[in-house]
């Protein structure tokens, strides 16, 4: 977290040393507000029964103990659907969701960057304007969609609508306007390479950090996705959903509820430990014209 | 071809073209483009636009998903309106939920990038992930229901007992009195998101030279640095962290049921969200629940619009 200290700026100039300060202990305030709650699941996650149910609380661990790591291994055992078929099917979905966003997105990104053509600002436009909405709304009407298109109760339901998101072409269009060359594109093209070579081969290496960035949002999404109305049948049913209902049973399983919770959140906060630098390079270009 | 010899062509053929032929030439001459965005735009109309237009076509009807609709005009929107008070109370709710979780996490998300920029590169990265960890860790917002628990076992009840500041403990989760700032409270904490990511690039890539340039022209401190130069500079980013922010402020559904249930104790936490599911996803009236999808997208759009016009009025 971070401490109080006379910064070495990167622009020196300007800053009062109250300021510096009075901004130190703005983000001590928020930093511990955002941080404890975090820090509370673990250490409920590592407490032994005893401590979960004394009076008064404690906020910290006496004695540290995996036992409620052991009794959501258990517990995953005994359900009728073995957990193996739970972790492939988010693996399944997730990647191949994934895959596809970043392939579909980029291509039309390039296409929308890059190239001129007849109702480009259009069909820009429309996917800026649906940023503007949230799943929720058009998630019923997708229901009927999807069973006039039997996907309902298969993995494509979700792998499918997760190939094509307006911000993955958001952010992969914005990113290759400023990151790809316009002039480097033109050299391979008077070279005589074909528009597809130009883009696979010239530009999709240089939009590394974006593609990152687009199978970190993507990947989260999948991974933390759960309980779904286009999904019924439990052997299709995602390891969020099914680690939640086996942690529901009772106040008993508090513990293992923490444990399930800590499984859960460091698959994604690690990926984006390990491509922050990426990420905050792609959101630099995020900005939107008015 | 040559994009040169290209352009000559067309500028000479065009002349001789009605608007239609050279649109069409264009469009001949572009195949690749309109191949490489097909896969994805035939997707995104049919799971993002067609959805938008059927929830349109399906609130003039009386449709159940079992027989063949049939048109009944207003009637959706008169019971939605004048017959449904669950409702009326959700759109409140909601209205009351969104303007503090999207200005707030708005005006967090800006401030604490600006705080966050002046630290040393490693710490910046540290608290990035601080105050971005609690948006992408899924259910994580459940470890609120074990602070607020409403025995002498959960950690805010049980302390402020020993503490003797209360006798008994209080259902934070079940009285009507807390429920509504508790929710804010927490969608706060996982509001962190897209936005707050956003706003930490934008500030690492205005123009250090800028800054000099206006120590000399008489800036003065680190606020009038934030108003005369970083925030003009950064307007492209803070028009896209907007539009996030009051998506996000209208995405919260889940995070409310995960804390209150559902429904939530006499309805004092019940969103247009909640609504919408209740009849979508549980009733399966799909033509009522389609007219609540109308009033939400026009909602979100509605407030997106408003809040661009008065943005693109800062720094003019």
């Amino acid at each position: 977290m971070a401490k109080l200290h006379i910064r070495k700026s990167n622009h020196a100039m300007n800053r009062s040393l109250g300021g510096d300060i009075g901004i130190n202990i703005v983000l001590l305030i928020f930093g511990a507000f955002m941080f404890l709650p975090m820090l509370y699941t673990i250490l409920q996650s590592l407490k032994p029964l005893d401590e979960l149910w004394q009076y008064p609380p404690r906020f910290f661990v006496r004695n540290p103990t995996m036992n409620n790591f052991k009794t959501l291994f258990s517990l995953m055992s005994n359900s009728w659907v073995p957990f193996s078929r739970y972790i492939f099917n988010t693996a399944f979905v997730s990647i191949l969701g994934t895959f596809g966003n970043v392939m579909f997105s980029s291509a039309a990104a390039y296409a929308l960057a890059k190239m001129k053509f007849p109702g480009k600002n259009v069909l820009f436009k429309i996917v800026v304007y649906s940023l503007m909405f949230h799943t929720t709304v058009t998630a019923i009407t997708n229901f009927f969609t999807m069973s006039v298109l039997h996907l309902i109760d298969t993995y494509w339901a979700r792998i499918i609508p997760a190939c094509a998101t307006s911000m993955g072409l958001y952010l992969m269009k914005q990113f290759m306007e400023t990151s790809v060359p316009t002039t480097v594109l033109e050299s391979a093209r008077l070279d005589g390479a074909s528009e597809l070579r130009v883009f696979w081969q010239i530009a999709m290496p240089m939009v590394k950090p974006a593609w990152l960035t687009l199978i970190v949002f993507c990947f989260k999404d999948l991974w933390n996705a759960g309980h779904t109305i286009y999904i019924y049948t439990e052997q299709f049913k995602s390891f969020n959903y099914a680690i939640q209902q086996i942690v529901t049973g009772g106040i008993s399983r508090q513990g293992a509820g923490a444990a399930s919770t800590v499984i859960m959140m460091l698959v994604p906060i690690g990926v984006f430990v390990l491509t922050q630098s990426n990420i905050i390079e792609t959101m630099s270009t995020s900005g939107m014209k008015d | 071809m040559s994009e040169k010899t290209e352009t000559a062509k067309r500028a000479v053929n065009r002349k001789d073209m009605t608007k239609w032929q050279w649109t069409l030439r264009e469009m001949k001459n572009n195949k690749t483009a309109y191949f490489l965005m097909a896969p994805f735009y035939i997707i995104f109309f049919t799971f993002t636009v067609l959805p938008v237009i059927l929830s349109i076509f399906f609130s003039f009807t009386d449709f159940n998903m079992l027989e063949a609709p049939n048109l009944i005009w207003f009637d959706n929107y008169i019971r939605l309106f004048l017959d449904d008070d669950i409702f009326l109370l959700a759109v409140k709710n909601t209205l009351v939920f969104a303007s503090i979780t999207g200005p707030g996490s708005y005006l967090l998300s800006l401030v604490l990038a600006w705080f966050i920029n002046e630290l040393p590169p490693k710490i910046r990265a540290i608290m990035t992930l601080i105050f971005y960890a609690p948006s992408i860790s899924g259910n994580v917002y459940l470890v609120w229901t074990y602070i607020f628990s409403a025995d002498a076992h959960g950690l805010l009840n049980g302390t402020m007992m020993n503490l003797g500041l209360i006798s008994t403990p209080i259902a934070f989760l079940k009285d009507t009195d807390y429920i509504m700032p508790i929710v804010i409270l927490v969608a706060l904490w996982t509001s962190l998101g897209t936005s707050f990511l956003t706003f930490i690039a934008g500030f690492q890539v205005v123009d250090r030279s800028l800054y000099e340039a206006a120590a000399v022209d008489g800036v003065k401190n680190r606020w009038q640095e934030l108003w005369f130069i970083t925030l003009p500079y950064m307007r492209p980013q803070m028009l896209f962290g907007a539009v996030m922010a009051i998506t996000q402020s209208f995405g919260f559904g889940a995070v409310i049921t995960g804390l209150v249930g559902f429904p939530s104790p006499d309805y004092c936490a019940h969103t247009i969200m909640h609504h919408l599911e209740d009849y979508g996803n549980t009733r399966f009236e799909m033509g009522y629940a389609s007219t609540i999808a109308v009033v939400l997208f026009f909602l979100m759009v509605g407030s997106n619009v408003l809040v661009r016009k008065v943005l693109g009025k800062v720094g003019k």
